[in-house]
């Protein structure tokens, strides 16, 4: 047993662009699902549009990095709409089957051969850093210390992602402290009565969505920042991944999706790292390493159902204030 | 015109590529006879090849078309029947010969037709040659392959079917939305593949076991999991994440032990039989049918005419005033689960038949098009979930004949959104539901 490999991998799980990209994402679930109550399962689609729309921009149209982000908000809003005008209306269950059809249509555009020029199909999209490097700030050379050591361009696209995270959460507090965010809440709780005021509760609801999605779309973009965008990620698992981070930290609360995706990937390190050695150092009998990393995604699949039976606030939420109200 | 400016200029040069392959695909048959040329891209790094020859006679001008990983390019054989064509990547190509190319009588004659995938070998080139002999040469109408894209998909849509009105009765009756229906249906698969492949029983015994430890597992994981949360009084959402987190954890489960490969059932390589036209199927996609719909019309008479039938159609109506007339609430829903997890399990058997092949995610690959049948039909109702079954099932498989076969799914889970657009309570619907 390595432990020192061991905790060094997993150290770097709490300050990656991964876990910046599911924070975003579960910050942008939380708009939805804890706040607005809207039950978004396509997540991964809005990661989804935020990564091509960014790698298509820069390798297709030739554009800058931050048109390549300014386009993927784009996308992100007008999928949004195309989502939510059906669907709002209707009750909680078809919007999540909604949701997550929507997403994997998107997903099999991106990976059908019919696009290839464009998608990079089943390879993926890579090579579209140069605009974004370019632009870095950091001189050429290695930052930070131990575990955390990164040369200057996976600094920047940390940076970057944190600035972010940073931003994002800042304007989550805003909104629900404003007279905004309590109107969402209380579409959250009983639609009919905001109604009964006088709120357009569509509308509201309608921006709660695209909010949310910029987050998602976000994410998906820090997600892609510092290698490749590749179809196989954005399939339904990274949704309910997404949610079980969500969950885990506190649906309804602002710092829970930001906690919940970092415990999510320091677990995830921690049991890739330690299972498959558990296995070569032969403390788990019987099976196979590759049979000892499948256990991990089980934990997720357990964990998840333990969380919303037993803890369904998560670990930051109040109980008063819990999101499955209907 | 513009955006092809700011294009690298290797993407540049594949696109002139296309659209000259593109032109020749057009004109190619006018000139095809006359032209000569025998190799093209020489100086690509690597190379497929081949010889045309009908019984040691050289074929000169039949046209081939090689293509993969976004590259395609094609020639005519030369006087020796010889061809070559470069290709930029060591990788897998499709190799196709252009049978209106060929002489009168004769045809391509291998297994596969035409259309053959070679794999450059470690030499860096790859030989194809074509077996070809006196045969006629398959025109399909239009009409006939409409025909078979229906029939093929009368048998996934009956497929489909078993589990969307497993999926509906149970949603009808408790509410749940069950993500891990698609596991259930993996099970079926996956038992069948330890009876039959591991353990070697027959497949007539194989299958019928599986079925009856589904329907098992069903009961289980009523008794086990979801009346004890139904007791603790979880929402319907709580529920439906509750699900998704079963999902996840069985799906894992079953790639823990199966693997992440494929396996396969004993005779799912049946030879297809011709029928008509251009419909063939082999005797296992018949008995497929034939047991779906016996299955089914057995389930249709259950829900008509037992007591617990109508006890359950009482149920998905008003819960509450069922409960109030004296119908067993508990007992019925067990049953239906039970039920439910049955009809999953044996479409799981016929699913692996169909694709063909057991994998670990085979369930959750048509969970989305279970939710569209269920959805198309109108959450809640039985008869609707068949028919929407039905439909998705033809939709997906007829519309393969006009978008590439990779998005065929993509028409159904477009038709479920269009469909929550213009008619959210589904075809059997009603309307209150979807408040």
């Amino acid at each position: 047993m390595d432990w020192s490999a061991i905790f060094s991998n997993t150290a770097q799980g709490l300050f990656s662009p991964a876990t910046m990209a599911f924070a975003l994402a579960a910050l942008g679930l939380a708009m939805h699902f804890g706040f607005a109550g809207l039950l978004n399962f396509g997540i991964a689609g809005f990661m989804a549009i935020g990564a091509y729309g960014y790698a298509i921009s820069i390798l297709t149209f030739g554009f800058e990095w931050w048109q390549g982000i300014l386009v993927s908000l784009v996308a992100s809003v007008i999928f949004s709409l195309i989502l939510g005008i059906p669907t709002l209306r209707l009750r909680g269950d078809y919007l999540a089957i909604v949701t997550i059809a929507a997403a994997e249509i998107l997903r099999l555009l991106f990976l059908t051969n019919a696009f290839v020029d464009v998608t990079g199909s089943a390879d993926g999209l890579s090579g579209y850093h140069n605009s974004f490097r370019a632009a870095n700030p950091f001189p050429v050379g290695d930052y930070g210390f131990g575990p955390w050591t990164y040369n200057n361009n996976e600094m920047w696209v940390l940076v970057l992602g944190l600035l972010t995270l940073v931003i994002c959460v800042s304007i989550l507090l805003l909104l629900i402290n404003s007279p905004w965010g309590r109107v969402i809440k209380g579409i959250r709780e009983d639609e009919d009565a905001v109604r009964a005021l006088g709120k357009n509760v569509f509308a509201y609801k309608m921006q709660a969505l695209i909010i949310g999605g910029i987050f998602g779309s976000l994410g998906g973009i820090v997600y892609a920042l510092p290698s490749s965008v590749n179809p196989g990620v954005y399939v339904t698992s990274l949704t309910f991944f997404v949610w079980t981070a969500l969950l885990l930290g506190g649906a309804a609360t602002i710092f829970g999706p930001v906690l919940g995706a970092v415990i999510f990937w320091v677990l995830q390190a921690f049991l890739s790292n330690v299972l498959p050695q558990l296995v070569s150092s032969g403390l788990l009998p019987f099976i196979s390493s590759i049979q000892a990393s499948t256990i991990r995604f089980i934990l997720v699949g357990v964990g998840l159902m333990l969380l919303v039976i037993y803890r369904p606030q998560g670990i930051l939420g109040d109980k008063k204030e819990l999101t499955f109200v209907k | 015109m513009i955006l092809s400016r700011s294009r690298t200029g290797a993407k540049y040069w594949t696109q002139i590529g296309l659209l000259t392959t593109i032109l020749t695909l057009m004109f190619g048959g006018l000139f095809a006879t006359s032209a000569s040329a025998d190799s093209v891209g020489e100086d690509l790094p690597y190379r497929v090849q081949g010889n045309v020859k009908n019984e040691g006679t050289a074929l000169e001008g039949v046209r081939i078309v090689v293509s993969g990983g976004g590259y395609t390019a094609e020639t005519v054989t030369d006087a020796d029947g010889k061809w070559l064509i470069g290709v930029p990547e060591k990788a897998g190509y499709s190799v196709s010969l252009d049978q209106s190319t060929l002489p009168e009588g004769i045809a391509v004659i291998e297994e596969g037709g035409a259309e053959q995938s070679v794999e450059i070998g470690p030499s860096g080139a790859v030989t194809k040659n074509f077996f070809i002999g006196e045969g006629e040469r398959i025109v399909v109408s239009l009409f006939d392959q409409i025909i078979a894209r229906i029939i093929y998909g009368l048998n996934f849509g009956l497929m489909l079917g078993l589990a969307a009105v497993g999926l509906s009765l149970v949603f009808g009756t408790t509410g749940l939305s069950n993500f891990a229906h698609a596991e259930m249906v993996t099970f079926g698969a996956v038992t069948a593949f330890f009876l039959g492949g591991v353990l070697s029983l027959p497949i007539w015994i194989a299958i019928p076991v599986a079925v009856l430890i589904s329907g098992a597992m069903g009961w289980g994981l009523d008794s086990g999991l979801w009346r004890p949360l139904r007791r603790r009084g979880l929402g319907l959402v709580q529920l439906m994440i509750v699900s998704i987190g079963l999902s996840l954890a069985v799906r894992y489960i079953f790639q823990f032990f199966v693997g992440g490969g494929t396996n396969q059932l004993p005779g799912f390589d049946a030879p297809k039989i011709k029928l008509f036209g251009a419909t063939s199927l082999s005797i296992i996609d018949i008995t497929s049918m034939v047991l779906s719909l016996v299955v089914i019309f057995a389930f249709a008479w259950w829900l008509l005419n037992t007591q617990t039938g109508k006890a359950t159609r009482a149920i998905s109506d008003n819960p509450d005033l069922a409960a109030a007339s004296g119908i067993d609430v508990d007992k019925v829903i067990r049953i239906v689960w039970i039920v439910a997890a049955g009809l999953a399990g044996l479409s799981g058997v016929l699913w692996a038949y169909f694709r063909p092949g057991i994998k670990w995610d085979m369930g959750a690959q048509i969970l989305l098009l279970i939710f569209a049948a269920v959805t198309l039909g109108g959450l809640g109702t039985a008869f609707g979930a068949l028919l929407g079954a039905l439909v998705v099932g033809m939709l997906v498989e007829v519309s393969s004949l006009v978008i590439p076969s990779d998005l065929k799914y993509v028409g159904a889970l477009v038709v479920l959104i269009v469909i929550l657009l213009v008619r959210p309570q589904g075809i059997l619907g009603r309307k209150e539901r979807i408040g």
